[in-house]
């Protein structure tokens, strides 16, 4: 069946709709951004003499060096283990026969839905009292035990949708558990561990609230916390503001578009199971 | 006959290890997770029975604090506010997502080109704190908002959105339907494109309408779809603290205050730790009332 020219026509305007409308807060930041400091530009004013060296001094006022160094630590510290700890789990409740494993697998379950706004006041005690609380690890243990409940549903679900007679042959063959996970199942599902990764590393780089509540000095935070400490400092100088906020938005921004596919279908199937 | 005793044997062996090794290969996740999620939940509820200031003597409260969340209006105003933003997180976006899936579908299949679909997925990359710091200056007098409005000859003065306590709380709304719309439609658009082209052929030689067509085969094979795309956005509607603590911090007054606002002033400045834990458990009640109906209607077939 053939395009009609009317089917064409909805369909562009409902994308140029979509686009603008998606586009359009990003493009004003990017428009203020290069304008005079000092001035009060509008919303959308075309820079004539564009102002490149905000970018520079926004670097400087936000001091981007020691908060990318800082953001880094935090996913280095999170994200591999996060994704061990999770696929040892989904494969051991996959596999399992041990009784009381489904009651396991439930207690994970329970937290899939659990707002972290509601544990922060006891947090903040229980890291204050193991003496960690505004340093790195009251973001990185947290943020652990916060994963858990996704990434051990993710990895079960993958370690499940495996066919059993491949599990079946390699035990018949006398493999051990290890070997079992090691050389038979974990290379089968690594673009489902791929994908929790990408989701991980997300939900770390943009993690706010907590970096809010448990962390006092910005540099010992991620870049979204940084948002709000740039905010607080040069709210009133609004072009600053812009450029300080695409310069500490643009590592995720980077790493979107270079590994877009990966996280398009990451966020696609992180949502679908 | 005797090599095979032996092997039926060492499955059973292995079985039986296996069983028990379980608790070896959950022993790490489970750790973190019980120290750092399953605990504080218990404290939560525990603190939630006592009037405590987070630093002297906690005295015990009994349900009083759980009576204020319904009675006070600066409490139960923030349940409220997040009922609203359900609207503007949920209803609209899926609405929007849904309605452009659809006649986009029309349109031939391929869905959209990578770059569309790599922009329309931005405001879900980027963290919602840049989002709201982007839409503050949306809305500000200066801001993109008002030149818009101006230039089409809708307004004349510099209205301040996010400032006045009639249009704050949709202009927090409307910022979180930015977020999650473009995620919702291609989300929609990838279950749209997996239905099978002859469902829709059958119902064309019988005559059916477009809205008959919709209603008898694209929605009830959305469901997977719609069902994630409601509990994603619902729960991001009701722990909504980034966009607000960046755009508002719940003003003007209490106009747009929300539940995760509202546990964290109350816990950190107000020192109500015992009143801030009572709402953190109506909280994660309330999301588990929402949701757990939702999936259940998800996963019948």
């Amino acid at each position: 069946m053939a395009e009609t020219t009317a089917a064409r026509t909805t369909r562009i305007v409902i994308l140029t709709v979509l686009i603008v409308f998606t586009v359009l807060p990003l493009l004003s930041m990017i428009t203020t951004a290069l304008q005079k400091q000092g001035t009060f530009p509008s919303g959308l004013t075309i820079p004539t003499h564009p102002q490149w060296h905000n970018f520079v001094d926004a670097w400087n006022a936000a001091d981007f060096l020691a908060l990318l160094k800082s953001s880094t630590l935090i996913v280095v510290g999170v994200v591999p283990a996060a994704v061990i700890f999770s696929t040892l789990a989904g494969y051991g409740l996959a596999a399992s026969r041990m009784p009381g494993r489904s009651l396991v697998y439930g207690l994970f379950i329970l937290g899939l839905t659990l707002p972290a706004e509601a544990l922060v006041a006891p947090l903040y005690y229980e890291l204050q009292n193991m003496g960690l609380l505004n340093s790195r690890w009251a973001l990185i243990l947290p943020l652990l035990g916060l994963f858990m409940p996704f990434g051990v549903f993710w990895m079960r679900a993958a370690f499940q949708a495996l066919p059993a007679e491949i599990s079946e042959a390699a035990e018949i063959d006398g493999a051990s558990s290890w070997q079992m996970f090691r050389r038979v199942q974990l290379p089968l599902v690594l673009p489902s561990l791929s994908s929790l990764t990408i989701l991980f590393f997300l939900w770390t780089w943009n993690q706010f609230l907590l970096v809010i509540v448990l962390i006092n000095n910005p540099a010992d935070g991620n870049m979204a916390g940084a948002l709000a400490t740039f905010q607080g400092e040069h709210g009133t100088n609004v072009v600053l503001l812009c450029a300080g906020a695409l310069i500490i938005m643009a590592p995720s921004l980077v790493i979107f578009f270079a590994f877009q596919r990966q996280f398009v279908r990451a966020l696609l199937q992180g949502a679908i199971k | 006959m005797t090599s095979s005793n032996i092997r039926v044997s060492s499955t059973a062996l292995s079985r039986r290890r296996a069983g028990w090794s379980t608790v070896l290969w959950v022993l790490p996740a489970l750790t973190v997770y019980g120290i750092f999620v399953l605990y504080p939940l218990v404290e939560t509820v525990d603190y939630s029975f006592y009037k405590w200031d987070g630093i002297g003597a906690a005295t015990p409260a009994g349900f009083a604090n759980y009576e204020s969340v319904f009675t006070q209006s600066a409490l139960y105003v923030s349940i409220l506010n997040s009922f609203v933003l359900i609207v503007f997180f949920t209803v609209i976006p899926v609405g929007l997502g849904l309605v452009s899936a659809v006649l986009m579908r029309e349109l031939k299949g391929r869905g959209v080109g990578t770059l569309i679909r790599t922009l329309l997925f931005l405001p879900e990359v980027i963290p919602l704190a840049g989002a709201a710091i982007a839409w503050t200056w949306m809305y500000s007098p200066n801001g993109v908002v008002n030149q818009v409005l101006r230039a089409v000859g809708l307004a004349s003065d510099q209205h301040a959105w996010l400032g006045d306590f009639s249009t704050a709380l949709p202009a927090v709304g409307i910022i979180g339907t930015w977020v999650v719309t473009g995620f919702c439609t291609v989300l929609l658009l990838v279950g749209i494109a997996k239905i099978d082209q002859s469902l829709f052929e059958a119902a064309r030689l019988d005559g059916a309408g477009r809205w008959a067509e919709f209603r008898a085969i694209t929605l009830p094979e959305l469901r997977r779809e719609l069902v994630v795309c409601i509990t994603v956005t619902i729960i991001a509607a009701l722990a909504s603290f980034d966009v607000v603590y960046i755009a508002t911090q719940g003003g003007p007054g209490y106009s747009t205050m929300v539940p995760g606002l509202e546990i964290y002033q109350l816990t950190f400045i107000k020192q109500q730790v015992g009143q801030a834990s009572a709402l953190a458990v109506v909280l994660v009640a309330l999301v588990l009332v929402i949701i757990v109906p939702i999936q259940r209607f998800g996963r019948e077939r």
